[in-house]
């Protein structure tokens, strides 16, 4: 399928972009669509931050000498690079942004159930980050993303407190984003939207939302528990006083393991929807699918523990954990499984959107494949804290997550620009984000393998680690392109890019049939909706007429 | 449904004042807010909830002393508060029934008399503080807990650490309660004025009802924070 060129729109229509000018208008805007660009600009501004310093990481690793910068510095390059990517990109990422812009439309709602709370969610992720932004300008924090006690509340000289409350602040962000999702989603479904019916971008933000309203608050009183150690002293996680550190690493990654799966389930929700509408079928077993996006919410929060198997608890303990771990998997599998499905004998069309998927598909797999290595309790002694786990999670996180995200930016940039992208480009920028990814992070799976920590800044006494890390910096650079590229189209396409149609893949699901850009109320007339998810055979049978709800 | 009614619903409905705009008719502005209440409500269960963990374990392995530091705080001003707060739950309710049935009166009586209420209990609970620091049982540099007896092993004494851990958890728990209690009273403020204004009716009191639900939310916090915190090992 390729993009048409739309039928010229009359000038003078009125959409939620030309609806009013001015920077008040967008600064108090309470338009879902309005505020979910805002988001997508202050996500990406963290984004390059966090990318800045993944390149000086690479650098540093270029050579085994601990060269370009000192220890110290190295340490709070890391973590910094890990709490600005997680808090402030990954986690806002694709429910703050195409969640923002989409959830309330593919509903057939006029906005989110509290339109000016999701604008104070964007006021709080911007406080979060300007004391973030204020914390790296004076000397950044050296714990890691995951500030473990009593380091962080007893030995390190770096400000702590500071980062933690921009943590806190952006967590109630997120916090407040997903109440919005799940009261819309309950209550302002349009007129035969049922359960069943709805597309599974939403099934997989509501899980994704019941994990940041169930796990958030607890990194939260966590923070303040650290913040308040550190301040007076106290002694609830440091051992000297009776505390326990162990406690520390309870709470935190209680929260921490499910938000990987905030980070993941809205990327597998876009998934869905492309791979349907790429393979002209209506998605493979779309009941598992949706309640696997539930599984994953509720099984998540049972495996925190694996990731403190070298951290000193019961055996017995550890078994369960690790059982446990094997159990996540299989809804993320029975995903996977379905997608597949759904490409067969489908008819497959290899739009940029598409390349995303199959670049998410394979990605995904391998990072959900090495999580299960990392399961099991002798092979995780072994390669704990190695490149093996960065390897792993990146895998997930960035090529599952960035992956699935920059896929959905290309799936829906003509419905949220009114504009097309440079399909040859895109194809081109694709290509170069899963070559680059790869050749960065599958070294870092055997140079993890035969040993060497993650965290080091030097590793000169391995001098035979360096072709691997060579080859890891070398698909950073490429990898970085990669990034660059989308930015810049769509950046050049708001100007120059043909206007699009209302539904240039001609695909299924509400957001299509209003007009691209949208109008601020996203439809003219309420939408009443009497067809299945995903009716692509209906959709491309010669006979039916698209049933138009808007214009 | 035939398009023409839910258009025709609108625009009768569009007279409603408090009605916004992207809502298709009261009731489901009305259901719509109840339930982020009861999902927000949702969130602060896990917020207290991690710190009731950390409170249950090390009660678990602290027991004698966290019982002997628990002695030292007053359990006549707690039970007079949790007296006080059970005392504002029936005024919420009070009031909300008032707004239903428009009772201005007795609205607007029962927002100050919960009020009044709240500001009691943090008065109360800013004597017990003065009480904590007066007898340097505030963590951090300054504290000091010797020689306090364990309840029920005589000869034994308390370990300043896990006593003072026990200190740290009071006053962050009853600390995040009482930031919870002022926010309250905010809200309440809050609902007075637009009671006071005339803004509530029998068809459109919601913020009453979800004020109320935070109200009777931040109550039921303090009637676990009550016995946990004032009453270990309190028998004869
Ligand atoms: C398929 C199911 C998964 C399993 C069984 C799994 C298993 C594991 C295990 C056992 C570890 C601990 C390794 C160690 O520290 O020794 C780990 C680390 C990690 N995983 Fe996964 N994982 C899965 C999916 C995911 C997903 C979906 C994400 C992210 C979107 C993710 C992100 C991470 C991160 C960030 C870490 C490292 C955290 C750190 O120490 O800094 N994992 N995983
Ligand atoms: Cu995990």
């Amino acid at each position: 399928m390729s993009m048409e060129i739309a039928i010229p729109q009359p000038a003078e229509r009125e959409t939620y972009l030309n609806k009013e000018y001015g920077v008040w208008s967008w600064l108090l805007t309470t338009d879902h669509k309005r505020i979910a660009l805002l988001y997508l600009i202050s996500i990406t501004f963290f984004f390059f931050i966090g990318g800045f310093f993944a390149l000086l990481i690479r650098l540093e690793l270029l050579t085994p000498a601990g060269d370009l910068v000192q220890a110290d510095t190295y340490n709070k390059l890391f973590t910094m690079h890990g709490m600005v990517m997680i808090f402030f990109f990954l986690i806002p990422s694709i429910p703050a942004v195409l969640g923002n812009f989409l959830v309330p439309m593919m509903i057939g709602a006029k906005d989110l159930a509290f339109p000016r709370i999701n604008l104070l969610s964007w006021y709080l992720y911007i406080i979060g980050g300007v004391l973030m932004l204020h914390c790296m300008l004076t000397g950044g924090v050296d714990t890691g993303w995951t500030f473990y006690a009593p380091f962080t509340t007893n030995f390190t000289n770096t400000n702590f407190i500071e980062a933690g409350m921009a943590i806190f602040v952006a967590g109630f962000s997120s916090i407040l984003t997903g109440l919005n999702f799940v009261v819309t989603i309950h209550r302002m479904r349009a007129p035969g939207l049922t359960w069943a019916r709805l597309p599974l971008f939403i099934w997989a933000h509501y899980a994704t939302s019941i994990i940041q309203l169930l796990g958030t608050p607890v990194i939260a009183v966590t923070i303040v528990m650290v913040a308040a150690e550190r301040a007076l002293h106290l002694g609830i996680f440091d051992p000297k006083l009776g505390g326990d550190p162990l406690l520390f690493q309870h709470l935190f990654w209680f929260y921490s393991h499910p938000a990987v799966y905030i980070m993941i389930l809205p990327a597998m929700g876009i998934m869905s929807e492309i791979i349907a509408c790429f393979s002209r079928k209506r998605i493979f077993g779309y009941s598992f699918v949706a309640f696997s996006s539930i599984a994953i919410a509720v099984f998540g929060f049972l495996v925190w523990a694996h990731h403190m198997f070298v951290a000193g608890m019961s055996v017995y303990a550890a078994l369960v954990f690790s059982l446990l771990s094997y159990a996540v998997a299989v809804p993320s599998a029975i995903k996977v499984f379905n997608w597949t499905a759904t490409l067969y004998k489908g008819s497959i069309h290899y739009d940029a959107p598409m390349l995303y998927a199959f670049g998410f598909l394979g990605l995904f797999t391998m990072g959900g494949l090495t999580g299960l290595f990392l399961a099991a309790l002798g092979i995780n002694v072994h390669v704990t804290d190695t490149y093996f786990v960065v390897a792993h999670f990146h895998y997930i996180m960035v090529g599952g997550a960035v992956m699935g995200y920059l896929g959905g930016m290309h799936f829906w940039w003509p419905k949220i620009s009114g504009r097309l992208y440079p399909e040859g480009w895109a194809r081109l920028a694709a290509l170069i984000v899963f070559i680059g990814f790869n050749l960065t992070f599958f070294p870092q799976f055997i140079l993890g393998y035969l040993g060497m920590p993650r965290r080091y800044y030097d590793y000169s006494h391995m001098p035979e680690f360096q072709v691997l890390n060579v080859l890891s910096t070398a698909g950073a650079t490429v990898l970085g392109v990669g990034y660059l590229l989308p930015m810049i189209y769509f950046l050049w396409s708001m100007r120059y890019g043909k206007p699009a149609s209302d539904n240039p893949w001609n695909a299924a699901g509400l957001e299509w049939k209003t007009a691209s850009p949208p109008p601020t109320f996203n439809f003219d007339e309420e939408p009443v909706v009497t067809w299945e998810a995903y009716n692509y055979e209906e959709l491309d049978a010669p006979h039916t007429e698209e049933v138009r709800v808007a214009r | 449904m035939p398009d023409s009614t839910i258009v025709g619903l609108h625009h009768e409905e569009q007279h409603h004042p408090e009605l916004l705009h992207h809502f298709a008719d009261p009731q489901q502005q009305r259901d719509a807010s109840s339930l982020g209440m009861w999902v927000f409500l949702a969130t602060e269960i896990m917020f207290f909830g991690g710190l009731f963990c950390a409170y249950l374990i090390y009660r678990r392995w602290y027991f004698g002393d966290f019982a002997a530091a628990s002695k030292t705080i007053s359990m006549p001003l707690g039970a007079t508060n949790t007296a006080v707060l059970i005392c504002s739950s029936l005024t919420v309710v009070l009031a909300v029934w008032a707004a239903q049935t428009a009772r201005r009166t007795l609205l607007l009586g029962s927002l100050a008399i919960t009020m009044l209420l709240g500001v009691t209990f943090l008065g109360i609970k800013g004597i017990e503080y003065r009480d904590k620091f007066v007898e340097h049982h505030v963590p951090g540099a300054s504290f000091s807990f010797e020689n306090e007896p364990v309840p029920g092993h005589p000869g034994q004494y308390a370990n300043p650490h896990h006593a003072q851990i026990f200190f740290s958890l009071y006053f962050v728990m009853t600390g995040l309660h009482a930031l919870h209690m002022i926010i309250g009273l905010g809200i309440f403020l809050w609902l007075l004025m637009m009671a006071w204004k005339g803004r509530f009716t029998p068809e459109y009191h919601t913020p009453v009802e979800i004020g109320g639900l935070y109200w009777h939310f931040v109550d039921i916090v303090w009637i676990y924070l009550f016995p946990l915190l004032y009453l270990i090992d309190r028998h004869p």
